[in-house]
């Protein structure tokens, strides 16, 4: 703890503006998104977003923010300069997470409580499809080459590859007791797949044509931490594909694991019930959403310390970056 | 709209994995044996006609979603009768050829019932029965609990108060054998814990205190006059298995204490209002299906059906044989909306999940509580442990 402060005092003396930027963090319990300059660590603003906001994006541009305000049935949109309120997207009931695709046109959300991924087009808001899917779909992951979706369901736990040509599901992949979140390296060959009660996360290659195969699984431990609260969530990967940060949920802790030979190096000690992860852009920091202690935590990426915790509204549960 | 979900998920199935899985049509019964009983004491607590069954069918939905990507479909038959047409009803269950059966019933009749699915090579569920026996000496091999027993609520409601340091208790017991039993449960929780029961009373069922137009008013002069002259204690444990007094306790004592066991502070499986854990959405996809909140008997009856479904999935097997010797493998393991994995005691075929204490609205706290180890699973300090278990049917 001492030297955890220590470091905090340390990096608030040294530290150097970077590329100046914002982070905007869905606040669950407290209907809003919280704005947090990336150059200062202050809070800049704190804005009504909808009822329990979730799962948070960006434009590709950075210039608008999309939030699944999961108790309104719809994706509220926000100008990320003015923080006014553009019209709104339909999303399908109850949306918990999503994932635009990387022209910023499609945007895929999971529909918690209808078994259903909902397409819908941000220039025209309309639903372009509905895909069927497993129970509690949650986790939304896209290949970077855009076409192929992963959605995790966490009763069913299955990753469900969905084409984003046809819509229809292309391969199920069986993982461990509920998935939360898919992410793949920026070079697309590999998927990594959280699993909450399980435990664990599935790693998986990705072949030319975007089909997967289970090559590993990730598991975790902390001296003094009962291995029943290592509930791995939000997860990051490095564009360099070097390095995998898992969120641990009730263990506090961020998991950093070597990428390549899957082995676990360290556990950042950051808030209570770390959620999600976003990088800055700039991929210096790693910001960590932390739901049971309402902040969030700043992660020095290069260096894989905490440097600073920040407080922000009522139980935050998602974040997004831009410059 | 969710049926329609779930065919067009079979259709884009049988494109995308047909060839990759074995087709498995799973088929499964809830058999439930209606005692007569009197009004229970809260118009809260009666119960719903479609009590366990609609467990069942939400065990369905999941399951045949689920199932849908790999080829496998689900269906169970729901039955409800009286105690004397129970061997009937198991007997036709097992003439139809089905081998997975969840039974909602009393110890006795559990018995009876699981020894006749035993002759049939069935697999038995206990939804309900609550008897420690049922997991110590009288378990059966062909029978796993997804119900807690009276051990596990016990010693969950005995580690918060312990961790309250609410350690010195007064003990109200009903005199019906099942509250005789329950009452069995929360000394030994007390011993197991290191409380002590300063007072140990019971409270005779004389049949005069149940809801009425004047129960109350009968109440209200009675249980003062019971509960005086005590000792000094923390905390009134009630035992009221039968549910005739335990719920009038918290206002109407001498001394004013906090209420725990079958009033005030209840150990429950589930509740309507569990919302922690991602339980929302169990509630509201049970409520969309329903028309009513989620008791603990739909909770366990859901619970056994999604074993089957894991069993299925994961081991491609929906024998008898096969689903428990899956269930109680170390790969087995179940999200249940309660923060951890649940998985099976493999020496007695209980079912080990954290217990919720539930005050009529909300989740108060969840057992086991933070302190209390165990070298194994710290699901495994509520109830029987290993070495206290004197069931051999799992060896």
């Amino acid at each position: 703890m001492k030297s955890f402060l220590l470091s905090t005092a340390l990096a608030a003396l040294i530290a150097t503006p970077a590329a100046a930027g914002k982070a905007f963090i869905s606040n669950e319990r407290g209907n809003t998104i919280t704005v947090v300059n990336t150059d200062t660590w202050e809070v800049e603003t704190e804005f009504f977003a909808g009822n329990r906001p979730r799962g948070i994006t960006t434009s590709p541009d950075g210039s608008i923010i999309y939030v699944c305000a999961s108790d309104d049935n719809l994706v509220r949109v926000f100008d990320a300069n003015t923080y006014e309120e553009l019209p709104s997207l339909p999303s399908g009931p109850d949306p918990e997470l999503f994932i635009l695709e990387p022209s910023g046109k499609r945007l895929y959300i999971a529909n918690e409580d209808d078994n259903l991924v909902t397409v819908v087009d941000t220039e025209t808001r309309t639903v372009l499809a509905e895909v069927p899917v497993g129970v509690e779909p949650e986790g939304m992951g896209m290949s970077p080459d855009a076409k192929f979706v992963v959605n995790t369901s966490e009763t069913t736990n299955m990753a469900h590859f969905i084409s984003t040509e046809d819509y229809k599901i292309k391969h199920n992949i069986l993982v461990d007791q509920r998935p939360r979140y898919a992410h793949y390296t920026a070079d697309g060959t590999r998927l990594f797949v959280t699993s909450e009660i399980g435990g664990t996360v599935s790693v998986m290659d990705i072949a030319e044509d975007g089909s997967p195969t289970v090559v590993g699984k990730i598991s975790f431990e902390v001296a003094g931490v009962q291995p029943e609260w290592l509930q791995p969530v939000g997860a990051r990967v490095t564009a360099d594909g070097s390095r995998l940060f898992v969120a641990l949920g009730p263990a506090n802790r961020v998991a950093v694991i070597d990428a390549q030979s899957l082995e676990v190096l360290d556990y950042i000690l950051v808030g209570q019930r770390v959620w999600q992860l976003d990088f800055t852009p700039d991929e210096k920091y790693l910001l960590t959403t932390n739901g049971n202690s309402n902040d969030i935590t700043v992660i020095d990426v290069e260096k894989e310390q905490a440097i600073k915790s920040i407080q922000v509204g009522q139980q935050p549960w998602g974040v997004v970056t831009i410059d | 709209m969710h049926r329609l979900h779930r065919s067009l998920v079979a259709a884009l199935a049988i494109i995308v994995t047909a060839g990759s899985a074995w087709a498995i049509d799973v088929k499964a019964a809830v058999l439930r044996v209606d005692y007569p009983t009197l009004l229970p004491i809260s118009r809260y607590d009666l119960p719903p006609e479609d009590l366990g069954f609609a467990g069942a069918a939400l065990a369905d939905e999941d399951n045949g979603t689920t199932g849908g990507f790999l080829g496998h479909t689900y269906e169970t038959r729901t039955v409800a009768v009286p105690p004397e047409e129970a061997d009937a009803a198991m007997a036709q269950i097992l003439a139809d050829g089905i081998r997975l059966v969840v039974v909602q019933a009393r110890m006795e009749d559990l018995l009876r019932l699981t020894d006749q699915a035993a002759e049939a090579g069935a697999l038995v569920f206990n939804a309900r029965a609550p008897d420690v026996a049922l997991r110590d000496d009288a378990c059966r091999a062909n029978l796993l609990h997804t119900a807690p027993s009276h051990g596990m609520k016990a010693d969950a409601v005995a580690q918060f108060a312990v961790w309250k340091k609410w350690t010195e208790w007064f003990l109200i017991a009903g005199s019906n054998p099942a509250d005789v039993a329950l009452a069995e449960a929360y000394r030994k929780a007390a011993r197991k814990f290191g409380a002590e029961i300063v007072e140990d009373r019971t409270f005779e069922d004389t049949g005069g205190s149940r809801r009425t137009d004047s129960g109350h008013v009968m109440v209200q002069r009675q249980l003062p006059a019971f509960t005086q002259d005590t000792d000094d204690h923390h905390v009134v444990i009630a035992a009221d298995e039968t549910d005739y007094f335990a719920r009038y306790l918290s206002y109407h004592l001498w001394t004013p204490r906090p209420v725990m066991g079958s009033g005030g502070l209840v150990p429950t499986s589930f509740h309507g209002a569990h919302e922690a854990y991602g339980a929302t959405q169990y509630q509201t996809r049970f409520e969309a299906l329903t028309g009513r909140y989620a008791k603990p008997e739909d909770y366990n009856v859901w619970l056994a059906l999604r074993v089957v479904g894991e069993a299925v999935t994961r081991a491609n097997t929906a024998e008898p044989d096969g689903v428990r010797d899956y269930a109680i493998s170390d790969a087995f393991e179940l999200a249940a909306f309660k923060g951890q994995k649940v998985t099976f005691r493999d020496w007695n075929g209980q079912l080990r999940q954290p217990i919720l204490l539930y005050d009529g609205v909300i989740t108060v706290s969840v057992s086991p509580q933070d302190g209390f180890l165990h070298q194994s699973s710290p699901l495994d300090t509520m109830g029987l442990d290993r070495p206290e278990s004197s069931c051999t049917a799992f060896d």
